[in-house]
């Protein structure tokens, strides 16, 4: 039994893959924060951001509709925003027949704005996570002065899912094995389900705490006096450089549609 | 099995910039003074420690059992990591493990995670550990009482965390209060048994078989700063909660009060910690009065530490 994470990075020989993983993060950050700042109902800047995503999903060889098929992601969310619909004022659209709410165009605007929002920004934290491997993804973020312990902790627990998570595998397994179960009987509460999965969480968590002094003793019979060395280095090179220019003049543009069209 | 996006999990998308970067803010003061705290606390074995612990919390929040309907419950894990390595430490390890949720499986959003950050990791914890010490303050120390204590821990922690969340999204204008807050609370109601339910039975097995585990976790450094945290914490939620009511022109949150009929309520705010909670020199209702609240929050977090470090040096110095 062994859980893999790893692939939710996919390997491409393509210039996105390539590129300084600071560049990528700093460009998504950037590229989020665009979209949030993009005013309500301006459906064409949206466009504008989609069509740039694509472009760039394109690129990456990932094939145009890779980070649409997995942007369902957000989806139960959206539920939370469903209300706006009925809440803001303004000219009426729809009348609910039988319930006697009404939709107003604010309402409509509000709602597809967040929807849209939400569904183009998970897009682009698809993208950053399938074309950069997920150490220098941590590396990045070290770099951009994310605190040191936590990006340290961070990359700890990297490392130690895929062990917990066999581990938490063969108690399951484990578990089934000893547990007879016949079709015919009732299906026992959710209750003492609860109460089972707390029980393995538990020795679980002892299990975990006891591999971490014994990760640590094998650490420090090694020299480890409290600081992480990471091996791998990323130097900005020329197109690195270029990347991160011609980014965020793309992501001016957006910015231009609405100052010269929309106001 | 372990993309569940969650309820709590907010995308982006959902709240405004200026909600996002407060967010931010918050957990990176959080974090900062968690990191102190837990280097004072653990030394070097801190990174080892709790970067194996943050991947227990994922593993274990995989693990899941069948609720009726089709849906499946499982931890969160804020309030479990509180009680037993402390809140500072379980800080730290809920903000790992909210990272990597989000940059790894898009679950959470990347320009909203600061208040993932400090709804799942900071409030689940802090409200956790309050309680469970409390409890235990006021029914003892022996097996069925952290039991006892460990559920209330659970089930309270999430709860707050999803009153939180309401208000955020409220303030963004993604949804009015007065629909998601019951809705939030009512969904966790019943998450929160789960939560309680498996934080109680995790807490009996360490019990039975590590009891010094537990003590240990009871009596993580800090103490008195998380308790004097958690009391802030609630009391900025409070704020929150009725801060829509004490600001001066009708905006979004003002007319779903309004609706309500607590605006007669709100004509005569007792509390005024900015004149009607909008500040002067920046223009648009909404906006300052989300910039006053954080701040209002910021200033009452503030006194809450100075308070609990000078009664920390106090009791270290009677010690």
């Amino acid at each position: 039994m062994h859980f893999d994470l790893t692939d939710q990075y996919q390997d491409r020989p393509s210039s996105i893959h390539d590129l300084d993983p600071r560049v990528k993060v700093v460009l998504t950050i950037l590229y989020i924060l665009g979209l949030s700042l993009t005013p309500e109902a301006a459906w064409f800047v949206f466009l504008v951001f989609f069509v740039m995503l694509l472009l760039v999903v394109g690129w990456a060889q990932l094939g145009l509709t890779y980070t649409i098929r997995r942007s369902y992601i957000a989806a139960p969310f959206i539920l939370a925003a469903l209300p706006i619909f009925f809440m803001l004022d303004g000219p009426t659209l729809i009348t609910l027949p039988g319930l006697g709410w009404t939709v107003s165009a604010a309402g409509f605007d509000r709602f597809f704005t967040i929807l849209i929002r939400t569904w183009i920004g998970v897009q682009a934290g698809i993208l950053l996570t399938v074309s950069t491997r997920f150490p220098d993804l941590i590396w990045a973020l070290d770099e951009l002065h994310v605190p040191k312990v936590l990006v340290a902790i961070v990359s700890f627990m990297y490392r130690y899912l895929f062990v917990l998570i066999d581990q938490s595998m063969r108690m399951r397994q484990a578990r089934a094995s000893r547990s007879a179960v016949t079709q015919e009987s009732r299906r026992p509460s959710a209750i003492w389900h609860a109460k089972v999965v707390g029980m393995m969480v538990g020795s679980l968590f002892l299990r975990s705490l006891e591999r971490s002094e014994r990760v640590y003793a094998a650490m420090a019979s090694r020299g480890y006096e409290g600081e992480m060395r990471i091996l791998n280095s990323f130097h900005m090179r020329p197109q690195d450089w270029f990347g991160l220019t011609m980014g965020s003049i793309v992501l001016l543009i957006p910015l231009f549609i609405q100052f010269i069209f929309i106001r | 099995m372990l993309l569940r996006p969650e309820p709590l999990h907010i995308p982006d998308g959902f709240l405004s910039p200026v909600v996002a970067v407060a967010g931010w803010i918050l957990a990176m003061i959080f974090i900062s003074i968690a990191i102190r705290q837990t280097k004072n606390q653990l030394g070097e074995r801190q990174v080892p420690l709790m970067g194996i612990l943050a991947a227990f919390i994922f593993a274990a929040q995989a693990i899941n059992f069948p609720v009726a309907g089709g849906t499946s419950g499982h931890l969160l894990g804020g309030a479990l990591a509180a009680i037993v390595v402390g809140p500072w430490a379980a800080t730290l390890i809920m903000s790992a493990v909210i990272g990597v949720q989000a940059l790894l499986f898009q679950d959470g959003g990347l320009l909203v995670m600061g208040w993932n950050i400090v709804n799942m990791g900071v409030i689940t914890a802090f409200t956790g550990y309050a309680i469970y010490k409390l409890l235990l303050r006021i029914i003892g120390q022996g097996r069925g009482a952290r039991i006892g204590a460990a559920f209330a821990a659970g089930w309270f922690s999430v709860q707050i965390a999803a009153m939180a969340t309401s208000v955020e999204l409220a303030a963004s204008g993604t949804s009015p209060l007065k629909f998601v807050l019951p809705v939030m609370v009512g969904v966790h109601l019943v998450i929160g048994i789960g939560e309680g339910l498996i934080t109680a039975a995790a807490v009996g097995v360490i019990q039975a078989s590590r009891p010094d585990v537990l003590i240990a976790g009871e009596r993580a450094p800090g103490r008195r700063l998380a308790v004097f945290t958690a009391v802030g914490l609630a009391f900025a939620l409070l704020v929150a909660l009725f801060s829509p009511l004490a600001s001066s022109s009708p905006d979004g949150l003002e007319r779903v009060a309004a609706e309500m009929g607590f605006l007669a309520l709100g004509q005569d705010p007792t509390y005024e910690i900015f004149p009607g909670y909008t500040l002067p020199f920046i223009g648009g209702e909404a906006l300052t009065t989300i910039l006053a609240v954080t701040v209002g929050t910021m200033i009452v977090f503030g006194i809450a530490w100075l308070i609990a470090r000078t009664s920390a040096v106090r009791e270290a110095a009677g010690d």
